[in-house]
């Protein structure tokens, strides 16, 4: 019933339409001009919609900052983070300008020299001092944040050397959930493959690695200690997955038949967090964000970051793997 | 007996609208199956926008429309995946591939290089006749049981390899590889055709540098196409081993449906290497044509040569060149090494410097310029504002710095809509505006173009930039629904408004659709020059015949771009503020732009 009132209420609107423009033709042929024909008076109203279109661009624009700027992420907590923050800041100083100044040129022009009887057109071809100018302005600008952006991606991307401190932790993706598993006292991961998945042992590890036995596996929420360097390693089970940590600045695909890994130093605990942030229900999470089938809007894991100390004290709550 | 009795005349129907081997007619078939396409893939959107903007609500036209793919007029997870994917795969290969260089390549090569046809008719018309097999396979692949495919328009494997991995992946995954092989064929005879017949099919005087902007963009796409499109094929075709033939190229050490695979040593990474280095090419693919479209537009409607016409055509080839050694940055945290990741920044980045050229150049052809706006004119303003809004967030996601944090966020889906999507789309319909007195020899309804063009333009932002801050915010794209995360509680506002954009956007659309269909039977019928254009498409009847013009082919003896040009003592030099390409230079006249 439904439908059939939609199907009448468009053909309606398809034959007011009809009419409308049968009307606009007639009048127009009644005044000698044709109807497609653009007077000054018609481009002068649409460049005048252009100058009112500017204003509310920039508006909407001012308004969104104000109404949503504070639902961003908060300030990282990764030490690397701040890196990321900083480059984005400079660069977003150099677009926003950029953006407001192109856009009042563009809409401005078009709304100064909309169309008049009486005006020529200036026939101006090209200028090399003009396209010098800005071809090398932007490549000057472009220089800098090339230049800085690398210097940060090197550091981030060079993995945590094996003599420093540090946690390893593997996260492990399959669909639609997360497990981490700890290298345990010996720092060393277990060897593990699909090859070995069986019953309990969901992560395929090789039982009979040493370097197993003391390994520990946690589901739910994983845990990391403030102020040291965690490398992770990243596994997937079936199709890829991309482990996302917004709140760290960290991400890295994880895809079957490669090991991939990311590192950080977490700077901030979750509790600290839950204050810079003013809300009690904080917690840092781990989220998928490769579409990796049906329930992909819903594959998380809750990352608790304290200090060194409770974190010790955590992780000597866990079960070692050769306790299962 | 009666198909014996007028065999000439079923065969003139025949001939003439459905395999016509007449650039124009071709042209029409790309513009309208296009079309077509482009409407199912907006309704698509539009369906997924109310799941986004009001989830788990129950929606009568979802039930009507989506059928077993929706539960009591909610969507299904999966299949809200399959209109994604759909969604992207439309738009990006059907609508604003072939629809937008099968259209205006087909129509206004011949045209303004002055040539009776293409090279090749017949290749032509295959062309057309592909990518209408294409298009029919891929719609067929929205019935199929499993649904249509469902791993995204990048069907990344293992995902789109394994049916076990979601049901999109079985036989609507193998329909969207036939299809594209298809599509692909479609796409290489084309841009063949259109390569060859630019570079040997010039009308006498018609050198290079004489050549409008639109030819030097159809010809920059054809080849990046050319040289792009083979390697995707390539990946497909691996891809379709690996799901049929038992082969391992992208595929080792799963486990899935509670056994392990027998692949080993394949690598996923691998086929999003061969895909990108297609993928980032065709972003270019879609948004050159358009540039060029405008280009023409903003110098015809400013009543002002283009500025730097010479430097629009470098910066195009060196978009075209850059564009095929930027795919990585797509890749920047899949694992790719990271010393390839600071590789694709540096020539990521480079491509920020000729397209701000470009936009520096249209800025400045309206400058002290006599506008008339068009609805044409109007949409290329629009392509100039969502090649800087979209082009400078590029900055931020070409930094692999940055990337790592709004990488496949909605920060990225804002981003590509703007500037590829929005840039395609207005480059598109600006082309329809301007041209469709040349396709249907009639005009279009300019007040009706007007408000298309504002309803279009507030609801595409109202779309797309609040989309920056949901990734800003950390939220990522391909989710069914952010209910699930405390983390976008406060959120949920942006989604609702974008929404309600949408839907704005899809009835705008109608309008068009609508001024399209009528105007194309019954718009006022169109003069021969409507815009004052200098290029030789206006030199050609309104009426279309055969081989363009009724006696020989026009010769040019100059650029198209002598709009305004004076004289010594001030005055138009023909008493017009137009030059056509067909006007001897004066004694003692430049050609090019030389003053």
């Amino acid at each position: 019933m439904i439908a059939l009132v939609a199907i009448v209420a468009v053909l309606l609107v398809i034959a007011t339409a009809v009419q409308i423009l049968k009307i606009a033709e007639l009048r127009a042929t009644e005044s000698g001009k044709e109807i497609y024909e653009i007077s000054a008076k018609q481009s002068k109203a649409q460049a005048l919609l252009l100058m009112v279109f500017l204003v509310a661009y920039f508006g909407f624009f001012a308004w969104q900052v104000w109404k949503w700027g504070g639902l961003m992420l908060p300030v990282s907590a990764s030490e690397h983070g701040v890196g990321v923050d900083e480059l984005m800041n400079i660069t977003l100083w150099f677009i926003i300008p950029v953006f407001i100044i192109t856009h009042i040129f563009l809409f401005w022009f078009s709304y100064k020299y909309s169309f008049s009887e009486t005006r020529k057109a200036l026939f101006f071809s090209h200028s090399n001092k003009l396209e010098m100018f800005w071809t090398i302005i932007p490549s000057i600008a472009l220089t800098v944040l090339i230049l800085v952006g690398l210097s940060n991606w090197n550091k981030i991307m060079t993995p945590v050397a094996s003599e420093q401190e540090h946690i390893l932790i593997e996260v492990y993706g399959q669909q639609f959930s997360w497990t981490a598993r700890y290298a345990g006292k010996d720092g060393k991961l277990g060897r593990a493959s699909v090859e070995y998945i069986e019953g309990v042992n969901a992560l395929g590890i090789d039982i009979s690695d040493e370097n197993a036995k003391d390994d520990k596996i946690v589901k739910g929420e994983f845990h990391l200690p403030k102020g040291v360097p965690v490398q992770f390693v990243f596994r997937s089970q079936d199709v890829m997955h991309s482990a996302y940590m917004p709140h760290f600045r960290a991400q890295m695909n994880v895809v079957p038949g490669l090991k991939t890994q990311f590192n950080f130093i977490p700077t901030i605990t979750s509790e600290e967090m839950k204050k810079i942030t003013n809300n009690e229900n904080f917690e840092y999470i781990l989220l998928c964000n490769k579409i990796c089938g049906a329930a992909h809007y819903n594959m998380q894991m809750d990352i608790v970051v304290e200090s060194k100390e409770d974190f010790e004290k955590w992780l000597a709550e866990q079960k070692e793997f050769s306790a299962e | 007996m009666s198909a014996h009795q007028h065999p000439h005349e079923e065969q003139d129907f025949l001939f003439k609208y459905v395999f016509s081997q007449d650039h124009k007619m071709i042209s029409k078939q790309f513009l309208i199956t296009g079309f077509i396409m482009g409407f199912i893939g907006l309704s698509m959107s539009t369906l997924f926008r109310l799941q986004l903007g009001f989830p788990g609500e129950s929606f009568w036209i979802i039930d009507f429309l989506l059928g077993s793919w929706a539960e009591n007029g909610v969507m299904l997870p999966d299949k809200y995946l399959a209109l994604v994917t759909m969604h992207g795969t439309i738009m990006v290969f059907f609508l604003l591939t072939a629809g937008l260089s099968g259209t205006f390549s087909n129509l206004l090569i011949p045209l303004q290089i002055g040539a009776r046809d293409m090279a090749s008719g017949f290749l032509n018309m295959l062309s057309y006749w592909f990518f209408f097999v294409s298009s029919v396979i891929m719609l067929i692949s929205l019935g199929v049981e499993g649904g249509a495919a469902s791993a995204g328009w990048t069907i990344y494997p293992p995902l789109s390899a394994l049916p076990q991995a979601i049901p999109g992946s079985g036989l609507g995954m193998t329909l969207w590889l036939v299809a594209m092989a298809i599509f692909i064929a479609s796409s290489l005879l084309g841009s063949l055709n259109y390569i060859v017949t630019i570079l040997n099919l010039r009308t006498k005087g018609m050198t290079m540098t004489r050549l409008p902007l639109t030819i030097w963009s159809f010809l920059i796409t054809a080849i990046v196409g050319v040289i792009s499109f083979p390697v995707l094929l390539a990946a497909a075709l691996l891809l379709v081993f690996d799901r049929s033939f038992g082969t391992s190229f992208y595929l080792s050490d799963i486990y899935i449906g509670g056994q392990v695979l027998e692949h080993a040593g394949g690598s996923p990474i691998l086929f999003e290497h061969l895909f990108w280095f297609l993928g980032h090419p065709e972003v270019y693919i879609v948004l050159l044509p358009a540039l060029g479209i405008t280009s023409e537009i903003v110098s015809t409607m400013s009543r002002k040569p283009i500025f730097g016409y010479r430097a629009m055509i470098t910066s195009m080839l060196a978009i075209g060149f850059l564009s095929a050694i930027v795919w990585g940055h797509h890749m920047f945290v899949t694992g790719m090494n990271p010393f390839l990741g600071a590789v694709f920044t540096f020539t990521t980045l480079l491509i920020a410097i000729p397209s701000a050229v470009k936009v520096f150049n249209y800025i400045t052809t309206l400058w002290k310029g006599n506008i008339k706006f068009s609805p044409a004119m109007l949409f290329s303003v629009g392509l100039v504002s969502t090649f800087i809004s979209g082009g400078l967030t590029g900055l931020i996601l070409g930094d692999s710095t940055l990337d790592i944090n709004v990488h496949d966020t909605y920060f990225v889906v804002g981003h590509f809509h703007i500037v590829m999507g929005l840039s395609g789309i207005f480059g598109m319909i600006a082309g329809v505006y301007h041209w469709f007195p040349k396709i249907f020899g009639r005009m279009l309804n300019n007040n009706l173009g007007n408000v298309h063009f504002w309803i279009t333009i507030v609801s595409a932002y109202g779309i797309f930039f609040p989309m920056h801050f949901l990734g800003l915010a950390g939220v990522p794209r391909r989710y069914y629904t952010n209910s699930e995360f405390p983390l976008f509680d406060n959120l949920f506002d942006i989604n609702t408004l974008i929404t309600w954009f949408a839907i704005l956007a899809f009835f705008g659309q109608l309008i068009f659709f609508f001024n399209f269909v009528y105007s194309a039977l019954r718009g006022p019928k169109a003069p021969q020059n409507p815009w004052k254009g200098n290029s030789l498409e206006w030199t050609t009847g309104v009426k279309h015949i055969h081989g363009n013009w009724p006696g020989e082919i026009p010769t040019v003896y100059r650029w198209p771009y002598d709009y305004s040009k004076l004289n010594d003592n001030g005055d138009y030099v023909t008493g017009e503020d137009f030059i056509p390409q067909t006007v001897p230079l004066a004694d003692g006249e430049k050609d090019g732009g030389e003053h």
